[in-house]
């Protein structure tokens, strides 16, 4: 689904956050949002999902404005947040346990369980699982939602440098099988170029202006040592990012 | 072993006091209309047994009544105190207020109202219950991670899910100590109701032995109050480990 977004509006308080952010995603592509700390990229990932109430502003999926956002995007936080009273299937189905179809997402997630790698945990307490297999449940538990737009909000943000590696490892290595749009919020340069195809540098309040840069070279191209080698993109997203703050 | 010594200790100081007790009573020759030996306290428990324990059923009846009706009316009462602020506002005060009204002052006042049935002792147990089971269970929904909720309602829950979903089983664990607390007093919260006007229960056997001397029968029912308190805290120690499971669990 095609995500468009034009004049995205939030303040808090009288302290303004965002002011007329405008941006859009194509459908399938995955596009990476980096910028300074303070920016407001989790607020957008907030604003879209509902949990945030805009100001202003439009959101279009495949060009209809969507009003109420309650499961519109199939969101991901940045802590995995299960519940420790549930065990990780009761866990992954909470969309369905929500919207009353508990059994029949059961099935689909027993499924999944072998390529989340979390097969024979089903009946498991998150208590008992490593900081990446909660993760992979965390996203599990997303990539249920019907939703064909992902909002991944520094999903591997908590985890150790070694983890997040092999948890970006395997997410590229889902991408086609996902088939879904996805919105990366992240502060990790490498993380969004190993991973995106766009990525959008956003710029502080007032002046919410967003600069982009593509990532071109094909997915299934991207390993660890292509992604040594990109000093040049590197250097430039630095220099987007530094203009941005000046900018303030 | 650390355990193990953890439980000895007491049970050893017990022991040396209860010692100290019965030989100062046999070494004084103490009437037992001024201080029973524990040994008598025995006996007597052994010889009224039955007696005992048909007063027991009763005052234990009306504190699980009790105990039920405050678990019904204050996690109704702090749904709504967590869901509507000015709610919170304006009942939490009177809530602590009511708390310091003694109930030895209002056990009577129930009577005049409601007579020598059950009701009045049932009320008395739910005036001591209901504060701690409330307090603990609404203090628990207001620490529940803002982030869950916020994780839920971007999953499509609305306003009112978001309680069976999240913010009551985030709110077990300290729902429990309130209500192990609560539990704890509702022998006694019984036991004070049917002390000011009652036909049967430990309250009532209580007073009337009081009144006859018999202070062997007093401290008899003294060790059942006693019991039957422990009882309560345990059973609810219990349910936690059934409700619970994930707890013991944890790394």
């Amino acid at each position: 689904m095609k995500l468009e977004i034009t004049g995205l509006t939030f303040s808090y308080g009288t302290k303004s956050i965002i002011s007329g952010l405008d941006f859009s995603l194509e459908e399938g592509e995955f596009v990476s949002i980096l910028g300074p700390s303070g920016c407001g990229k989790s607020t957008v990932l907030k604003l879209l999902t509902g949990v945030l109430k805009a100001d202003g502003g439009s959101v279009f999926l495949d060009g209809k404005e969507v009003k109420d956002r309650g499961a519109c995007f199939a969101y991901m936080p940045q802590n995995d947040l299960l519940f420790p009273w549930k065990n990780i299937l009761d866990n992954v189905c909470l969309y369905g346990r929500i919207h009353g179809q508990q059994e029949q997402m059961k099935a689909e997630a027993m499924a999944r369980f072998p390529i989340f790698g979390l097969e024979g945990y089903e009946k498991a307490y998150p208590s008992a699982l490593s900081g990446g297999m909660r993760q992979r449940a965390a996203f599990l538990r997303t990539s249920l939602m019907p939703a064909s737009v992902m909002l991944l909000d520094e999903p591997f943000g908590a985890l150790d440098v070694i983890t997040r590696g092999q948890m970006q490892d395997w997410l590229l290595s889902m991408r086609e099988s996902l088939n879904r749009t996805v919105l990366l919020v992240t502060h990790d340069m490498d993380e969004a170029i190993y991973l995106s195809d766009r990525i959008l540098i956003m710029g502080q309040a007032p002046s919410s202006s967003v600069r982009q840069i593509l990532v071109e070279e094909p997915q299934a191209n991207r390993t660890r040592d292509w992604l040594y080698g990109q000093s040049s993109l590197r250097r430039q997203i630095y220099h987007e990012i530094s203009r941005m703050g000046e900018a303030l | 072993m650390e355990n193990c010594k953890d439980k000895l200790i007491p049970a050893g100081v017990i022991g040396v006091l209860l010692l100290l007790w019965e030989g100062a009573v046999r070494l004084f020759d103490i009437p037992l209309y001024v201080l029973p030996s524990p040994l008598a306290v025995v006996e007597r428990m052994v010889a009224e047994r039955s007696v005992l324990t048909a007063h027991s059923l009763v005052t234990v009846g009306e504190a699980l009544g009790g105990i039920f009706i405050s678990l019904v009316l204050a996690m109704a009462l702090g749904m709504l105190m967590d869901a509507f602020s000015l709610i919170r506002r304006g009942l939490y005060p009177v809530l602590v207020v009511t708390q310091t009204v003694p109930m030895i002052v209002l056990a009577p006042i129930l009577i005049i109202y409601m007579g020598f049935g059950l009701a009045p002792k049932i009320l008395t147990v739910v005036l001591m219950c209901f504060f701690p089971i409330a307090v603990s269970f609404t203090d628990g929904m207001g620490q529940v991670d803002e982030e869950y909720v916020n994780l839920v309602r971007s999953f499509g829950a609305g306003r009112w899910k978001i309680y069976p979903l999240v913010k009551i089983p985030a709110a077990v664990p300290s729902l429990l100590s309130g209500l192990k607390v609560a539990a704890t007093y509702s022998i006694t919260g019984a036991v004070v109701g049917e002390w000011i006007g009652a036909q049967q229960g430990l309250g009532y056997y209580l007073i009337r032995v009081k009144n006859g001397y018999m202070l062997d029968k007093v401290f008899a029912a003294v060790v059942v109050i006693i019991f039957l308190s422990l009882c309560m805290n345990g059973f609810i120690t219990l349910l936690g480990r059934i409700v619970l499971p994930y707890a013991g669990k944890q790394k």
